[in-house]
């Protein structure tokens, strides 16, 4: 799973209210390479929480994102090469997703999240 | 033995390594597989300015639908409930981020930010209660609103289905619409009991008139005609469509106020426009069942 996927994800536990960020426990990390689009990234970037993605990328182990962004700061081409890596290439491999409320553990097995919940969780 | 796989058993159950297999190894089921997600993916009438987007496949499967997303540049998220279909998925090394979930339990997404989803013959499975704690309403319910909220404003969702009959096409329809989707069904070739393809079309809060979901054509179907004929011509299309927007009593004055006579007029007009225009047959503007 990538961030861009994690940033999108939340909780869905009946009765939690926010559900967002999954917090991430990362065991294993992996990178793939992919090639770049920055209209992509652009648009993207309307969508993505920054705080969240910050703190997920620092989760797994990457720490070269800046804590503040604006618009202009997309007219970097370091930034986005950058944002562009933690978003696109990044892949939790095996680890957990926690939610924020509840505590409960989401096991990220093989690069998927089982996000299956319990009876008494629908 | 039913044929409808839905009857036989739960999808995680059904769907096990060796159903899965098959997603690998069967040419047939791999053509099928594409060319609807194909055709579900032009369903979805994406804006056309080269930009990727951001998908939703559910019941991704094995992702050869898709497969199609990425080969058209697209990023994606699937999710299923099969781990043998997902594993699968992993061996094609399936560019999209898989989950392992259920749709019916409702989809964890945050608000307005997927911009289209397509489902490839796998939301008649919500029809089936295989638990006793399992109401197939509540469950398409909790679907349907979920999938509303995390699409962003005039995206579509496009799903291929096999409703098993009437009352199940309602239920799935009712539930859409409850949940604030406009749309309906465009039926490629109905006249063809082989190629006859369903898909279920539905629009996210508001979209720009000419791209609206009453504008879509069903490949095959001449709409006035309602025949069994296979040599029908293919080039004539038309839509079946229920718009929720629209009063219901009007939509039903519209079904069956148009009689004969008016549709005759209306093809007279468009031939003299030097539109192609189905034949007149017995069939032409003959009262048939409601679909829905
Ligand atoms: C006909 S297959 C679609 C295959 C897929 N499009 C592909 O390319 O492999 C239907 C899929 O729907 C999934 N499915 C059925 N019920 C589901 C549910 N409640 N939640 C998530 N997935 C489900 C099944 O596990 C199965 O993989």
């Amino acid at each position: 799973m990538r961030l861009l996927t994690h940033n999108m994800l939340s909780s869905n536990i009946k009765g939690v209210t926010n559900g967002f960020p999954l917090r991430i426990e990362a065991e294993k990390v992996v990178e793939k390479t992919v090639e770049m689009n920055a209209d992509f990234l652009k648009k993207m970037f309307e969508k993505i929480q920054w705080k969240a993605f910050i703190d997920a990328s620092r989760a797994m182990g990457y720490t070269e994102l800046p804590e503040e962004v604006d618009p202009t700061t997309l007219e970097s081409d370091e930034f986005l090469s950058k944002f562009h890596h933690a978003l696109l290439e990044l892949h939790l491999e095996e680890g957990a997703l926690v939610c924020p409320e509840t505590g409960r553990r989401f096991p990220v097995n093989k690069g998927i999240p089982n996000m299956l919940l319990h009876e008494d969780e629908v | 033995m039913s044929s409808r796989p839905e009857l036989l058993a739960p999808p995680e159950v059904f769907y096990d390594d060796t159903e899965a297999r098959k997603y690998t190894s069967s040419s047939r089921i791999i053509e099928i597989q594409a060319s609807l997600s194909e055709r579900a993916l032009e369903l979805l009438a994406l804006p056309d300015d080269d930009i990727p987007k951001l998908l939703l496949d559910i019941g991704c499967g094995s992702g050869l639908s898709g497969e199609t997303l990425s080969e058209n540049g697209h990023h994606w998220i699937g999710l299923d409930i099969s781990l043998s279909m997902l594993d699968v998925a992993l061996e094609r090394e399936a560019e999209g981020d898989l989950l392992l979930g259920d749709m019916g339990q409702g989809l964890g997404l945050r608000p307005g930010v997927i911009d289209g989803a397509i489902s490839i013959s796998a939301v008649q499975w919500l029809c089936n209660a295989d638990k006793s704690s399992h109401n197939p309403r509540l469950r398409l319910k909790a679907f349907f609103t979920s999938l509303y909220k995390c699409l962003t404003n005039g995206a579509r969702a496009v799903f291929q289905l096999y409703p098993e009959n009437l009352q199940q096409r309602e239920l799935i329809l009712n539930a859409a619409m409850h949940a604030g989707f406009s749309g309906g069904i465009v039926m490629d070739y109905p006249h063809s009991s082989k190629k006859r393809k369903e898909f279920l079309v539905l629009t996210c809060g508001q979209r720009s008139v000419n791209t609206s979901a009453s504008s879509i054509k069903g490949k095959g179907e001449d709409g006035e005609s309602w025949s069994d004929d296979e040599s029908e011509d293919e080039e004539n299309k038309t839509v079946s469509i229920s718009d929720r927007h629209r009063p219901r009593k009007k939509q039903k004055h519209n079904k069956s106020g148009k009689g004969k006579e008016w549709i005759m007029r209306k093809k007279d007009q468009m031939r003299r426009r030097g539109n192609e225009v189905p034949p007149d047959t017995k069939y032409t503007g003959r009262k048939r069942k409601a679909r829905f």
